[in-house]
């Protein structure tokens, strides 16, 4: 038996409070509407939520599982340390922004922004896997980890991610389900066909995104990919001249 | 090739008289400077790399070293300064962007200097701070603006926002690991403690080694987020974003792969050698709304228990920018004006970007007071103070409090040769490379900044006991405590003082 909140009526800061308070692991939250920051800094819960979390969903999370059973806002992810989120529809902007460790799954669309200035440090990689589109800028400013965009919805032949994708990477992995041509990456990112390492690196998370979502792994799998990594991990060396 | 030629900015003159050739320039030298010629049985040198940090000058032990300006100059060009003409060879050479570091040191108007402060005479006799409490105690963060009595008509304490208490009104402004050494962070951290004050990490992340000191410690949330997860922001006695900064407003911050050793990655979190890219917006925050959704999720992660300041650049439309901050969700507002110090900068944003502290912070007050919120914020003001009186000044203007960086510097022996960027640091604070942080002893830095600070609360008290005033709560906006000279009707206006020799 799980901690349930009735998020009806109740304010975010209430509803956090709750989470915190309870010796429960287990939490269960329904009616969520627009509450924001729900979870955000906790450790070791296992949180489920019916409805629309709002913006800053899990953000500082550290160690905590959230499982959304709709769409969620802007900022899922917020400079996340560690644990895992799973969204059961689309997300905002800015998913996963700095976040550190841990793994988002998303099974439908995100917003702009997504998975900027993640970054990776020894033994923590973050990892977000999208099942549907991104909007521009994904993977701005990237400093580690993986994004993984899957495109399920989308024609072989027409691209899942908007403008300026990695845009100022200098760190980490996209990879990207697709056939489409790329056009107008910035110059410091490689562009290439994702290799049979790249799959195996990434062929555990496809599998997860299918075990929570649906669909077949295999499948998923035995399509292209694309791989965009940066060529260099000091793009501003070259930029200054010392004065 | 000639024609990249860039003339030594400094002669280094030695008195081969003195001159004992013991070699401790050449050993003291990172930049390699100093050498000896074993045939001519005597030290060179190659002044060309000489930054004029005067660590040779220092420690030469005769006394046989001097550093001046190179005399061989350009023709005198008023317009076409020689600096400006070196700077355009640098970039035709390499097409990149000018790198300086420290604060803006070229000949604008320094307020602090044209502003006098008053001080009793007969009626309403000056304190002497020797013989009579003089209270220099500041708490930052949001004030209530009730005052409620119970039914025994005692005073009921409603105000529940959290404070920061500070001995005297300063604090050492945020300074990365990684930008500054281990050593120099070891000074800061215990002599806060010590001081009963506050250091600020930066955005470099908070070393284990002074979690301990976590009661004394603003920890800082920047755009790139490094080093920053729950046990840092629960460490820290306040939480500082950092929108902006004097030196560089409207940019983000690089710091180079080559300092990102072991002990500076560890600390931000992020591999080593990669470059620490802080990008120049929140590309989160667009609006004071999206600002207090930050302000928010770190009080939610944080349980409301650490006041969040919001740190800004002072620029041209700064006074409106605070009011959004004020209504933020933000306890504390730090402005930090364009003479503030860096570790790297750009040299054209650094020397032409934002506006003096001085007539941001009057203008910032003006603005909450109008809108009757001057008490929802603290205001915390830099870049630059220099002095005690600055610090006063500054609170007469409308401060709580004020930060110094570069003064902090200077007790742990800067000379300000402005070379921070290239990470040669000769006094052992701007580098991470082991050889050069041990000169900077932890022990003797932090005593010195525990000297200096002491020295300007003394000088603070004096001060105020000058002009009647037993504690600085009672300056804090007293503008009839200042007047300017030489200022012209426009800058008085902005300023919100009358011109010397204006009665009350």
């Amino acid at each position: 038996m799980s901690y349930e909140i009735n998020g009806a009526g109740v304010h975010y800061k209430e509803v956090n409070e709750r989470i915190k308070a309870t010796g429960d692991s287990d939490i269960f939250i329904k009616n969520a509407c627009g509450h924001r920051y729900l979870g955000a800094g906790t450790s070791g819960k296992n949180i489920t939520i019916d409805g629309i979390p709002g913006n800053a969903l899990g953000a500082y999370l550290n160690g905590s599982r959230i499982v959304v059973n709709g769409n969620a806002q802007d900022a899922v992810a917020d400079t996340m340390n560690s644990g895992e989120i799973v969204i059961h529809g689309n997300c905002g902007d800015t998913t996963g922004y700095g976040m550190r460790s841990g793994n988002v799954f998303i099974k439908g669309n995100v917003g702009y922004r997504v998975g900027i200035h993640m970054k990776e440090y020894r033994e923590h990689r973050p990892v977000i896997v999208i099942g549907g589109k991104a909007g521009d800028f994904l993977g701005e400013y990237q400093a580690g980890g993986i994004i993984l965009l899957l495109g399920l919805d989308t024609p072989s032949d027409v691209s899942p991610v908007g403008g300026f994708p990695a845009t100022g990477m200098h760190g980490g992995k996209i990879f990207i389900r697709s056939e489409a041509k790329f056009e107008g990456l910035p110059s410091q990112i490689v562009l290439s066909d994702a290799t049979d390492a790249d799959k195996e690196l990434f062929a555990p998370f496809v599998r997860k995104y299918t075990e929570y979502f649906g669909g077949n792994a295999d499948e998923i799998l035995s399509s292209h990919f694309y791989t965009l990594t940066p060529n260099s991990s000091n793009p501003y060396k070259q930029f200054y001249c010392q004065n | 090739m000639a024609i990249n030629y860039i003339p030594a900015n400094f002669d280094v003159v030695r008195d081969h008289t003195r001159c004992i050739k013991c070699r401790v320039c050449e050993r003291q030298c990172s930049n390699e400077v100093h050498y000896y010629d074993e045939e001519l049985d005597t030290m060179l040198c190659n002044e060309t790399d000489c930054v004029d940090c005067q660590r040779c000058v220092s420690l030469c032990p005769t006394k046989a070293l001097k550093i001046l300006p190179n005399e061989n100059r350009f023709r005198k060009n008023v317009n076409w300064r020689q600096q400006l003409m070196v700077e355009a060879y640098k970039q035709a050479e390499t097409g990149g962007i000018l790198l300086s570091a420290m604060g803006n040191p070229e000949e604008f108007p320094i307020y602090w200097d044209k502003l006098l402060l008053n001080a009793s005479q007969v009626t309403n006799p000056s304190i002497d701070p020797l013989r009579e409490p003089m209270e220099t105690r500041v708490f930052l963060g949001k004030k209530s603006n009730e005052v409620k009595y119970d039914s025994e008509g005692d005073l009921v304490l409603s105000n529940t926002a959290p404070h920061l208490e500070l001995s005297t009104p300063i604090m050492f402004s945020a300074m990365s690991y990684g930008s500054i050494s281990y050593n120099a962070h070891a000074s800061l951290a215990k002599a806060s403690k010590e001081l009963g004050i506050f250091y600020n990490t930066g955005e470099g992340g908070l070393h284990k080694d002074f979690y301990e000191y976590g009661p004394n410690t603003i920890v800082q949330v920047a755009s790139g987020r490094f080093g920053v997860h729950k046990d840092y922001l629960d460490t820290g006695a306040a939480i500082e974003i950092k929108i902006g900064q004097g030196a560089k407003p409207g940019i983000g911050g690089h710091l180079p792969g080559a300092k990102i050793l072991e002990d500076v990655s560890r600390t931000r979190m992020i591999p080593m050698g990669t470059d620490a890219i802080s990008p120049a917006p929140h590309h989160d925050i667009y609006s004071i709304e999206d600002l207090r959704q930050l302000v928010l999720s770190l009080k939610e992660a944080t349980e409301y228990k650490k006041p969040v300041i919001v740190k800004i650049a002072a620029v041209h439309n700064v006074a409106a920018i605070a009011s959004g901050v004020a209504r933020s969700g933000a306890d504390i507002i730090a402005i930090d004006g364009f003479r503030g110090g860096t570790g790297a900068a750009p040299t054209r944003i650094r020397d032409n970007v934002g506006i003096p502290i001085e007539l941001a912070l009057a203008q910032a007050d003006f603005r909450l007071r109008e809108e009757g919120i001057r008490d929802n914020v603290s205001l915390v003001v830099g870049g630059s103070i220099r002095c005690s009186t600055d610090a006063v000044k500054a609170v007469a203007l409308g401060a709580d409090a004020v930060y110094i960086g570069t003064a902090a510097l200077l007790a742990l022996g800067c000379h300000l040769c402005r070379d921070c960027q290239r990470g040669l640091c000769n006094w052992g604070i701007a580098t991470q490379k082991p050889e050069l942080v041990k000169r900077l002893n932890p022990e003797i830095g932090y005593k010195r900044l525990v000297n200096i600070v002491h020295a300007w609360d003394h000088e603070i008290k004096e001060l105020m006991g000058g002009m009647g005033i037993n504690s600085i709560e009672a300056l804090r906006g007293n503008r009839l405590m200042l007047r300017g000279v030489g200022l012209n009707e426009v800058e008085l206006e902005l300023l919100g003082v009358k011109h010397a020799g204006t009665a009350i």
